[in-house]
């Protein structure tokens, strides 16, 4: 078992959260793994990605080799076409389609959708809509993480465990609530592949 | 032991944590800031009493650390490989005087320039000071090198280097733990004279050095860090330093490397190792995360050396991170890149919070100098640097910590009046402050704006040395009284702001602005937690 993960957003978008669970779930399902993280100055509102690593064999590079990438899971539909080139021809994009304007040349939405619709296995879904329907627009992005968890290769139950073990501290009402994103990310994403 | 899930930088304080690690010293810097963090929230190492608050700058905090070695106990101090210039000093001359209880420097690395204004690599600093050096090629062998580091340390009496780079300070793996050691006790040096570097002193312990340099030779050869791996292929021999050697692995994850592979991670390299390569092989790829050094040495001052391959040929590109892409690349290995970036796709740099101070600060700034020719305004190292972006291009300048303040002197004194210059909170404790004295004591005409948002903001919102202490640093410093004018960055106030700029600038002599407003993500975080004692109450 490999996946090689590349997860894109805008500083401050929580992607960092969603690496965390799946990191948590691949530890606890004894898999080897590497994260690597980006710190610093594209914080500020720039682009930023992470390259997630899983593997039942030993990983050494911290970076995923261009190309090879199984899946690309970004908060943001402009920041999920950034990291095309990493993507393997069979693997999987999923993203949310709420965009996020901080520069004065972001391009028109409809072209960039259809841009998406051209990448052969997508997921593109509202996250953010969902999340505000629920009542939870702050955990649009463990909606994206539900869409791309039937991609992953891990089971559902050690996702669910792993979101207890990260937001544990922070109450039950926080689990749950990321809990009930995650789901109906994951339900989105079960229709999207049925139809 | 249990396995933790640790970022390279987390590795190497928790090494230090179990290694019986005394104080650790740094000023935050990217890509270093979280070794001294991960010691700042650690239960464990608020059991064991580790000191761990930030220091004014990296040249303190060496020399603190170079103290605490003194003694006899062990300590850490960390920066980013710009920080090291600011320790040079101390730094060099801790070669000189040695170590006494186990000391370990971490310097981390940024190439590719992620979040720093060069790349250069720290490696020759370890070459500078003649002291060992370890390059980890991974998270587990990054803590294992600060357990051994310190018994090198301790064992040979000389400061160890410890180089890093970005990938591997902020890539997070499993790493499994050794035993816990007690800290030391005290114990001076039995020398005590031994850190006096006075001429007479200073030329014995050169010579000891330079006697030590074979120990530190054999020493990289015996701690099993540098491995040579054999291959049956010799028309290639690779040599792989640090990170590379995991970015060539990556290439033959499903077959055997059929070339003799030298993994070096250890410094200074042994020479038995290289010749036998260079013997062995028709050609020999360096593979280096950072600068050619390695190929440098190897290929010689007039490149005769043919059969080296690297970044000097152009096998691999000269500046820049290697990554498994570029070593398979070297290799001659087929690469296929998934789709091309579509066009529409849009650089997305980096930018100042909405609702941040130096916005409105700039705004301000910009108004009042609208009236004068471009070009007059010198700035540092921090989040205020993005006021060279659009919307503000406000700034013309940043160097290095302090900066702003000495050029804005030399360009004052050689004509150009007024000159600005625009630096933060903490990195005018960094080092600002000299220069400001220079400045009042040239009466050199210029306007010092000290942004104030009582933070180090870009490296996360560290505690900031100069929060509640700026005015008094400037009166003491001998700044006037009426020429320190404290203004608060908000729209509302930008008519008043602007005048107090205009006033300033027509001063002929030293000025000093402070618009003092907390940084929005300090804010936001202390509002958060605030909610949730609250919530708790």
């Amino acid at each position: 078992m490999k996946k090689d993960i590349i997860l894109g957003g805008v500083g401050g978008q929580g992607i960092l959260s969603i690496a965390a669970i799946i990191g948590l779930a691949a530890v606890e399902a004894g898999l080897f793994l590497k994260q690597a993280e980006v710190h610093g100055m594209s914080q500020r509102g720039g682009d930023v990605q992470s390259n997630l690593r899983l593997s039942d064999k030993i990983i050494y590079s911290d970076l995923i080799p261009i190309g090879k990438a199984d899946m690309i899971i970004a908060v943001e539909p402009m920041e999920s076409l950034r990291y095309l080139p990493m993507l393997a021809p069979d693997g999987w994009l999923i993203t949310n389609t709420q965009t996020f304007v901080n520069i004065p040349n972001y391009p028109d939405k409809d072209v960039l959708m259809a841009e998406i619709g051209k990448v052969k296995h997508h997921i593109a879904i509202d996250a953010d809509k969902i999340a505000k329907d629920m009542g939870t627009l702050k955990s649009a992005n463990m909606v994206v993480l539900g869409a791309a968890s039937p991609f992953l290769d891990l089971s559902y139950e050690l996702l669910e465990k792993a979101i207890g073990m990260l937001f544990g501290r922070k109450g039950e009402n926080v689990v749950a609530v990321n809990l009930q994103a995650m789901n109906a990310g994951r339900d989105f994403a079960l229709n999207a592949l049925k139809s | 032991m249990q396995k933790l899930l640790l970022l390279g930088d987390e590795a190497i304080a928790q090494a230090a944590i179990d290694a019986g690690l005394t104080g650790i010293f740094a000023y935050p810097g990217t890509p270093s800031t979280e070794i001294t963090e991960y010691v700042q929230h650690s239960k464990q190492a608020a059991q064991k009493k580790i000191r761990a608050a930030w220091s004014a700058n990296e040249k303190t905090a060496m020399e603190a650390a170079l103290g605490v070695s003194y003694v006899g106990k062990r300590a850490m101090v960390c920066m980013k490989h710009v920080g090291l210039n600011v320790a040079a000093d101390a730094f060099i001359n801790a070669g000189m005087t040695g170590a006494n209880g186990g000391l370990i420097v971490v310097s981390a690395d940024d190439p590719s320039m992620h979040s720093s204004q060069n790349e250069q690599d720290s490696r020759f600093y370890g070459k500078f000071a003649m002291i060992p050096t370890l390059e980890p090629s991974n998270q587990q062998e990054a803590y294992d090198m600060v357990y051994y580091g310190y018994e090198l340390s301790e064992k040979l009496g000389t400061p160890v280097l410890m180089r890093i780079t970005t990938r591997l300070a902020h890539s997070r793996a499993a790493v499994a733990r050794r035993p816990e050691l007690p800290q030391n006790e005290l114990r001076l040096p039995s020398d005590l004279k031994q850190f006096i570097l006075l001429p007479a002193i200073a030329r014995k312990r050169y010579k000891g050095l330079i006697a030590k340099q074979d120990i530190f030779i054999d020493e990289a050869v015996k701690s099993g860090f540098n491995k040579y791996l054999e291959g049956s292929d010799h028309s290639l021999g690779i040599i792989a330093c640090g990170i590379a050697y995991n970015y060539l692995m990556e290439n033959f994850q499903e077959t055997e490397i059929p070339y003799p592979v030298l993994k070096i991670t250890q410094y200074p390299v042994p020479r038995n190792l290289l010749e036998r390569m260079v013997n062995e092989c028709d050609q020999i790829l360096v593979l280096e995360e950072g600068y050619p050094i390695i190929e440098e040495l190897l290929r010689g001052f007039l490149m005769k050396c043919l059969k080296i391959k690297g970044r000097l040929d152009g096998t691999i590109q000269r500046d820049g991170e290697l990554n498994p892409t570029k070593v398979a690349q070297a290799l001659g290995m087929e690469v296929t890149p998934g789709a091309e970036i579509p066009s529409i796709v849009a650089g997305r740099p980096p930018s100042l919070c909405v609702g941040c101070s130096h916005r409105d600060a700039y705004n301000a700034l910009n108004e009042a100098l609208a009236e004068y020719s471009k070009g007059r305004v010198f700035s540092d190292i921090g989040c205020y640097t993005l006021g060279a972006l659009a919307p503000f291009d406000a700034i013309n300048t940043c160097v290095d910590m302090g900066a702003s303040i000495t050029m804005a002197k030399g360009a004052a004194e050689a004509g150009l009046v007024p000159a600005v210059a625009v630096i933060g909170d903490s990195t005018f404790t960094h080092s600002g402050i000299t220069g400001l004295l220079d400045a009042v004591n040239d009466n050199t005409p210029i306007t010092v704006i000290i942004a104030d948002n009582a933070t180090t903001g870009m490296t996360g919102g560290q505690t900031s040395s100069a929060t509640g202490k700026i005015e008094a640093i400037c009166r003491g410093v001998g700044v006037e009284e009426e020429h320190i004018r404290v203004i608060k960055p908000l729209k509302k106030h930008h008519e008043e702001n602007v005048k107090v700029i205009l006033d300033e600038l027509n001063y002929h002599g030293v000025s000093v602005i402070i618009p003092r407003r907390e940084c929005i993500q300090t804010l936001n975080k202390r509002m958060r937690e605030k909610a949730k004692t609250t919530q708790s109450e």
